[in-house]
């Protein structure tokens, strides 16, 4: 059985020279659910990227039992979804449906077998019957949950989220939280909301300059108010 | 309501159906043209690039500012979107932006698309293409050549999509050329300087921020070089049908010397003129297109002197 | 904040709405067509043009008084047409003197003016009642359904998309400037209010905006593309498949078609 994330020492160096991460190494067995937290800067972002190859770094990457690399960057795609932290940079195309659907469509589906992905997809996230809907009119809980759903419908084995819940409301903040605890996918959520990390996500990698400085039980983390306060985050 | 108060965008029943037609088979033909090389160079990135860049050139189109009185000065933005992404994406994103307009806000109308995407998005990326890269040519590895070129270019492409524009209106049969040219020419010579000094603006602020999408990318064969030759000669057709074109009240095909109001106006400023310039350009042609000059220069005094007079009466109030 | 007034699309429950888009996009154009070709002066043609497309804004619950409205706004331009009033060589119907000038007008002059306006009039409204009874969405499914190539749909349907975003942040930008543009009122023995910044540095502000918004463009279209990767894209334009025009709407574009054609047929008699 292979771990569904399994990153080998992954260095990155921006264009122009500034290095983003430094030998990052960890791995995620299937259904764990992890978080990534870390000031801003550490690299939280860049290091996500890397797992679907949008940005590639030196070291080695197993995502699903796929090695990354030119030939796997389709399969590693569908089996991780990608969840950005703009969900307007997500969610371009005119409608709810045609988002939902893009996956799909890319994955070679037949047109029956989309629709079922679209209905199912937005059932999970809370949307049903939204498909004809436009994308600039629905709120901003609405869009992340929309992006959400054109992730499920490829029906990944990993989500990877990037900063879910910012820029939410606390009914939204309250809503998103309880739609990721039912998802049963492998999860990786990178932000810096430590109360929702506390109650989702029982394992937490600490991030900063690029290198883990903390991998482990997320309870024994957040006691630790000198290591949070040294990577500039805060104890609740 | 919208945000392009350009009086460029022609609506329909303007143009006759032959013209519209014929504009629409044109821009078909180039459009089309312009998607397969597109399609070519894709750099898969281009798909979305081009359709946010056609976004932020409407969204750009709302940005104003004040010149005179009640005037204000705002952007087109086709010599913009060619320097950035070069000819052919520029066509697809001014194509995209001006058929929107037509289309979702009634700017311009829906059969006279064919000649709105001609002025504007052909006419005007093609023109601003060949002056942008001739001035950059020029001017080497020296900064100035990105800055003067885009400025140039700016004013180029409006000018010359509304000499165009008038064009096609005479040969319509809806506007008599020796006014509609002058007319249309002269107002845009204005209007090009509004986008000549956004354009600077905006590749002021684009070269502090990210030099590098101004990189010049030397390839051995320049791909663009269709489209720096017909703006060329589009550049030249227009420069020698204009003057031509004004004196002649009833489109190209005829020349019919109207009594009374026409054969007036042009009296008084024939006079003005010396007897030859150009062999082969009759002077009355010559002393009409002057006459758009003359009149655009003295508007542009005028509203100068209405801002200084306002600046002047505010200090000393 | 948003700016939702530039979306035309008007959510009502009409015979008109529920058309399907495709025919009401080829009816449209048809439509714009047969009064572009419809001869100059051929009074009665247009009139039932006039009450065509009327019948069709009341039909659809818009009203008359909102697409007219609508179509105000670009109307002033068929001003430009009217040096054809006097340059048309004709019937002479009246002289004006302007200090030396003198402007005759002509019959035929006015009245290719009036068909010039009319058409325009037409145009615009049939426009109007498109884009108001249609969702955007619906109108690239006409487009790709009169076989537009696929990758201009897709412009178009990213340009709409971004469109109200960049148009927030353009208004953002606009109104920071507008926050920025302070003047102190004039203090009691104090020099008086500052005059106007110069028109250059006026016109560099607001091209640093254009700049910035150009730049978020750039930055923005990386991200999607970084989404777009994520789910698949592989630089081919995809979509599904169009449903099959159901038979009502095939009757409807036939009728539409065929009223249209007797509407050309009629102006070709009053041909001039």
């Amino acid at each position: 059985m292979h771990h569904s994330i399994d990153v080998r020492h992954l260095s990155f160096s921006y264009p122009d020279g500034h290095p983003a991460l430094e030998d990052v190494s960890f791995r995620i067995a299937p259904g764990e659910k992890v978080a990534l937290v870390g000031p801003n800067g550490a690299g939280k972002s860049t290091l996500l990227l890397h797992l679907n190859g949008i940005l590639s770094g030196q070291g080695e990457l197993i995502i699903c039992g796929h090695t990354l690399s030119e030939a796997t960057l389709g399969p590693i795609r569908a089996a991780v979804g990608m969840v950005f932290q703009d969900p307007d940079d997500q969610l371009f195309s005119p409608t709810v449906l045609e988002d939902v659907a893009f996956g799909p469509i890319y994955m070679g589906l037949s047109e029956s077998q989309i629709r079922l992905r679209v209905t199912t997809a937005l059932g999970s996230v809370g949307m049903s019957g939204q498909e004809s809907r436009v994308s600039h009119h629905l709120s901003n809980g609405e869009k992340k949950r929309v992006a959400i759903a054109s992730v499920l419908a490829m029906q990944p084995e990993v989500l990877v989220l990037d900063e879910p819940t910012a820029g939410l409301d606390p009914r939204g903040r309250r809503n998103l939280i309880r739609l990721l605890r039912d998802l049963p996918q492998t999860m990786l959520v990178s932000s810096h909301d430590l109360q929702m990390v506390a109650e989702l996500l029982p394992r937490t990698i600490l991030l900063d300059r690029g290198r883990v400085f903390a991998d482990g039980s997320t309870a024994a983390l957040l006691a630790d108010p000198d290591l949070l306060e040294a990577h500039g985050l805060e104890a609740l | 309501m919208h945000f392009n108060p350009a009086p460029m965008h022609l609506p329909d029943g303007f143009l006759s159906t032959l013209v519209s037609l014929g504009l629409w088979a044109v821009s078909i033909v180039a459009v089309g043209f312009s998607l397969r090389r597109v399609g070519r160079e894709l750099n898969q990135r281009q798909v979305p690039l081009m359709g946010v860049l056609a976004a932020a050139v409407f969204a750009g189109q709302m940005i104003n500012f004040a010149v005179a009185g009640g005037t204000s000065g705002h952007l087109l933005g086709a010599a913009l979107a060619t320097i950035l992404v070069g000819p052919w994406a520029a066509v697809v994103v001014m194509t995209t932006v001006v058929s929107i307009q037509a289309l979702v806000f009634q700017d311009g109308g829906l059969l006279a698309l064919g000649a709105n995407l001609f002025n504007m998005a052909i006419i005007g990326t093609s023109v601003a293409y060949f002056v942008y890269t001739s001035i950059r040519k020029l001017a080497g590895e020296k900064s100035w050549g990105l800055f003067l070129g885009g400025v140039a270019a700016a004013w180029a492409s409006i000018v010359a999509a509304a000499l165009a524009c008038a064009l096609e209106l005479a040969v319509s049969g809806t506007s008599p050329a020796n006014i509609a040219v002058p007319a249309m020419g002269g107002i845009h010579m204005l209007i090009g300087a509004g986008e000549a000094l956004i354009t600077f603006g905006a590749l002021a602020f684009l070269y502090a921020a990210r030099r590098d999408l101004f990189r010049r990318d030397s390839k051995a064969a320049s791909p663009g070089a269709p489209v720096y030759l017909f703006g060329l000669g589009v550049a030249l057709l227009l420069a020698v049908l204009s003057p031509i074109a004004s004196t002649h009240p009833d489109g190209l095909e005829w020349v019919a010397e109207q009594k009374g109001f026409i054969e007036a106006a042009r009296a008084p400023v024939y006079r003005l003129i010396p007897d030859y310039i150009f062999p082969g350009i009759s002077n009355e042609a010559l002393a009409t297109v002057v006459a758009g000059i003359v009149g655009t220069l003295l508007v542009l005094a005028a509203a100068m002197g209405v801002a200084y007079l306002q600046r002047t009466k505010a200090e000393t109030s | 904040m948003h700016v939702h007034y530039l979306d035309p699309h008007r959510s009502l429950e009409s015979p008109v709405h529920a058309l399907d888009g495709r025919v009401k996009f080829i009816l449209t154009v048809a439509f714009i067509l047969t009064a572009s070709l419809t001869p100059y002066a051929a009074w009665p043609v247009y009139i039932l043009l006039l009450a065509t497309i009327m019948s069709v804004e009341i039909l659809s619950r818009l009203g008359i008084g909102y697409v007219q409205r609508r179509a105000s706004l670009a109307l002033p331009f068929v001003l430009a047409a009217l040096p054809l009033v006097f340059s048309l060589e004709g019937t002479n119907l009246f002289t004006m003197r302007l200090g030396s000038w003198t402007a005759t007008a002509s019959l035929e002059g006015l009245e290719h003016f009036f068909s010039v306006g009319l058409k325009s009039w037409l145009s615009i409204q049939a426009g109007i009642v498109l884009t108001s009874s249609t969702s955007f969405p619906d109108l690239l499914q006409a487009m790709r359904a009169v076989r537009l190539p696929r990758l201009l749909v897709a412009m178009f349907g990213l340009m709409w998309r971004y469109l109200f975003v960049l148009a927030d942040e353009a208004v953002r930008l606009i109104r920071a400037r507008a926050a920025r543009s302070g003047r102190p009122a004039p203090s009691a023995g104090g020099a008086g209010p500052r005059p106007m910044p110069r028109l250059a540095w006026r016109a560099a502000v607001a091209g640093g905006m254009a700049g910035n918004l150009f730049l978020r463009a750039f930055d923005r279209s990386d991200r999607i593309y970084g989404a777009m990767l994520s789910r698949g894209y592989d630089g081919e334009v995809r979509s599904l498949p169009n449903s099959p025009l159901s038979l009502s709407g095939w009757l409807s574009l036939a009728g539409g078609l065929a009223l249209l054609a007797f509407l050309l047929g009629l102006g070709a008699l009053f041909g001039s």
